[in-house]
């Protein structure tokens, strides 16, 4: 009885002090002067001087998504090359990255890192959709900005309870969106087959096009998923291939994007169209089919591909070249993670340079108000726009087909928001 | 396309997804029969093997001449396995031995990635493309060309364990170790041996499925859980077991996914596992596999 009371009490003691702790360690962060002054009273200046700002990120350096991790050059790279020239409005950037392998609670310990012990200004970006879901909580109770995230997920810019973070690329309901409405502009009574992988990214694609098709000719005749264990896709390809559908919409990540490229063309019988998305019609991906297999593939994008010589001379593109050779001498210019990089960071230099304030309010703010801003790696006609409830900064898309060995761009580019309205959760 | 043919087809897409599990069955079942261990590295040590005879052909060398260099390479591998990996803990509970595995398999994973990252790499298909029209039945020439190697690798380890010396070596260390080591057979060199064939036999598991399924790190991951349904199935110490296992697992893993509407391609990976449950209830020695008898 008297022991119970003796290890309560030292219990209760230890709480004491650990509260204690805690509220000394937030005081003595405040008395560091992390609040603003003026009009921009009482906002948060971690991360920020007037000579700099530190920004970490999150990528996979290591493990089954590595290849991605290699934006995180393009963005060193581009943030180098404005150093070099200066810096935003007299500040040097300092870009920290941090590996997670691709694992979400690697994420959430290197955004504590980044956050506490880095204390950046802004978490700048973190890469996949489960990875960026794993931390935005953490970022959002910390108000720690988490602008740009590299995934293409839709629930970035519907959601209202995490206004420090949004989209960048086209979310993947935009991206159905454009082939759906190629399709109606093209094939008004096209039979459609679909494979997808079976989870949120497929079910995101698959969903926002089978909204966009509604009230037209076109149906959905076979759907067939697969789960990121399965060792292929072969028997999914041979039942989608008995409905003798016209176009198939094929909504994979890139091992399984190869395997159902080259079933296509191993059945000869069957000749549909072949849409592949995004996230599979990188060179990675149809390399290894084989580019006699992949003509006449189409595809859709947003940014411009480094390996098409039709950028050859454009000025953003010697820039890009230029800087990576300089900064990043490991990079591939030619690989387009690399130029993705290159226009996700210019997009923040824009952001960081239309703040308000110099706060981590006035990135969250500046990020949310987006207005036809253009950034040289982006495909011309295609701008940023942003607002209080749409946090996807890009949302037209132009289309692609493969043709020797490359994608060569097609039609105009299609503002899949003014096509079809907002994205709602 | 009629309700028959439709049948038929969906049976040969499945034996020739079954093909690909036997194939690797078959090395499973070859370690087990020898060193009594169930390898769960076995898939990553062919996915290895595969990267080589890669290797090989991206600097130059033709199919046929990397085929048996990489075969060799797998076979010296999997001895240097055995020799430096498992020997140490050789007359370990059996759950050790797992975790050694299991540690192997992590380990060469990780390091295919870090030598040769993760992005898929094409591998040439040593058999002609199409196949050949069976009363509406189209059957691929690699879906034939994998079961015919399979059913002669099946056959050549028949011979050397029935009909050579050293297979009666093997299976003298294989029934009794602590006798054969006592009539003078050297047991640490056989165990060694089972390894480096093991490793071969998973070499050519590796080659004949990558250009189907893309060489990268984790290839082999799904297949072998397939695989260790088939060595279930077909009893964990029978060679034609693991094959037929491996077809019948194909058959109806692809059967289910096409005609149960519960099953559908979302609960495909479960059938596998159910087969495994079922087995091991019903008949734990697997269809052509022997009961352990035990003194009492």
């Amino acid at each position: 009885m008297r022991k119970k009371t003796v290890l309560r009490a030292a219990a209760a003691a230890t709480a004491a002090l650990l509260t204690a702790t805690a509220c000394a360690t937030q005081r003595g962060q405040e008395d560091k002067g992390t609040a603003a002054d003026g009009a921009c009273k009482g906002q948060q200046t971690t991360g920020i001087t007037d000579k700099t700002i530190k920004l970490g990120g999150i990528y996979p350096l290591s493990g089954p998504a590595s290849a991605y991790g290699t934006i995180s050059k393009g963005v060193a790279a581009y943030f180098k090359y404005v150093n070099d020239k200066g810096g935003i409005d007299g500040r040097t950037v300092e870009f920290v990255v941090r590996d997670d392998g691709y694992q979400p609670p690697k994420a959430v310990e290197e955004a504590r890192r980044l956050v506490e012990r880095e204390k950046v200004f802004a978490v700048f970006q973190t890469l996949g959709t489960p990875s960026t879901a794993a931390v935005w909580d953490y970022l959002n109770q910390q108000k720690v900005p988490q602008p740009f995230v590299a995934t293409g997920a839709s629930v970035w810019g519907t959601d209202e309870a995490h206004p420090w973070t949004t989209g960048w690329q086209p979310n993947y309901v935009a991206e159905a969106r454009i082939y759906a409405k190629y399709l109606k502009d093209t094939k008004p009574k096209a039979k459609v087959a679909v494979l997808y992988q079976n989870d949120d990214f497929g079910k995101d694609l698959l969903g926002g096009f089978q909204e966009a098709l509604a009230g037209s000719g076109i149906k959905v005749v076979a759907k067939e998923s697969y789960e990121v264990t399965d060792p292929s896709v072969s028997a999914q390809m041979a039942s989608l291939a008995r409905s003798k559908a016209d176009v198939l919409l094929n909504i994979t990540t890139p091992k399984f994007g190869s395997q159902a490229l080259a079933a296509d063309a191993k059945i000869t019988k069957w000749n549909p169209l072949h849409i592949v998305n995004s996230v599979s019609s990188s060179a990675a991906v149809l390399k290894p089919v084989g580019f006699k297999n992949v003509q006449g593939v189409v595809s859709a994008t947003y940014f411009k591909d480094p390996a098409d010589p039709q950028w050859a001379s454009d000025p953003e593109m010697k820039a890009y070249r230029q800087a990576l050779g300089k900064f990043a001498s490991d990079a591939d210019p030619a690989n387009q993670f690399n130029a993705y990089g290159w226009a996700v960071a210019s997009t923040m230099h824009q952001a960081l340079a239309a703040m308000k304030c110099p706060t981590r309010e006035g990135l969250r703010d500046a990020v949310r108000n987006l207005k036809d801003v253009k950034v040289g790696m982006l495909l011309p006609g295609v701008t940023l726009n942003t607002g209080p409830d749409d946090a996807f900064p890009i949302e037209t898309m132009q289309l692609m087909r493969f043709k020797g060995e490359r994608w060569s761009l097609f039609g105009e580019p299609v503002d899949t928001r003014k096509e079809f309205g907002p994205v709602t959760g | 396309m009629s309700a028959v043919t439709e049948l038929l087809q969906q049976t040969v897409e499945g034996v020739g997804a079954g093909a690909v599990y036997a194939s690797l069955a078959l090395a499973l079942v070859l370690i087990h029969r020898f060193t009594g261990i169930v390898n769960f590295a076995q898939g990553e040590l062919a996915m290895l093997s595969t990267y080589v005879a890669w290797q090989l052909m991206a600097s130059g060398m033709p199919f046929w001449l990397a085929l048996p260099v990489t075969l060799a390479v797998s076979f010296v591998g999997g001895m240097l396995v055995e020799r430096v990996v498992i020997r140490p803990v050789e007359g370990a509970p059996e759950l050790t031995l797992v975790i050694v595995t299991v540690g192997l398999f992590i380990f060469v994973n990780a390091a295919a990635g870090l030598i040769w990252s993760f992005t898929v790499k094409d591998f040439p298909q040593p058999f002609p493309d199409g196949g050949i029209d069976l009363a509406g039945v189209s059957v691929g020439w690699s879906t034939l060309g994998i079961i015919g190697v399979v059913a002669a690798v099946m056959g050549l380890l028949y011979l050397l364990f029935q009909h050579t010396s050293v297979g009666l070596v093997m299976r003298a260390v294989a029934a009794n170790p602590t006798s054969a080591r006592l009539s003078g057979i050297r047991v640490g060199r056989v165990l060694m041996l089972g390894w480096g064939l093991a490793a071969t036999v998973g070499a050519v598991s590796g080659v004949l499925v990558a250009p189907l399924l893309f060489l990268e790190p984790n290839m082999m991951g799904g297949v072998l859980i397939y695989a260790f349904a088939a060595a279930t199935l077909g009893g964990f110490d029978s060679p034609v077991g693991a094959v037929v296992g491996g077809l019948l697992v194909g058959i109806a893993e692809t059967l289910a996914g096409a005609y149960v509407d519960v099953v559908g391609a979302d609960l495909k990976i479960g059938v596998p596992l159910v087969i495994i449950l079922v087995v091991l209830l019903v008949r734990p020695q697997g269809l052509f596999g022997r009961a352990a008898v035990e003194r009492a």
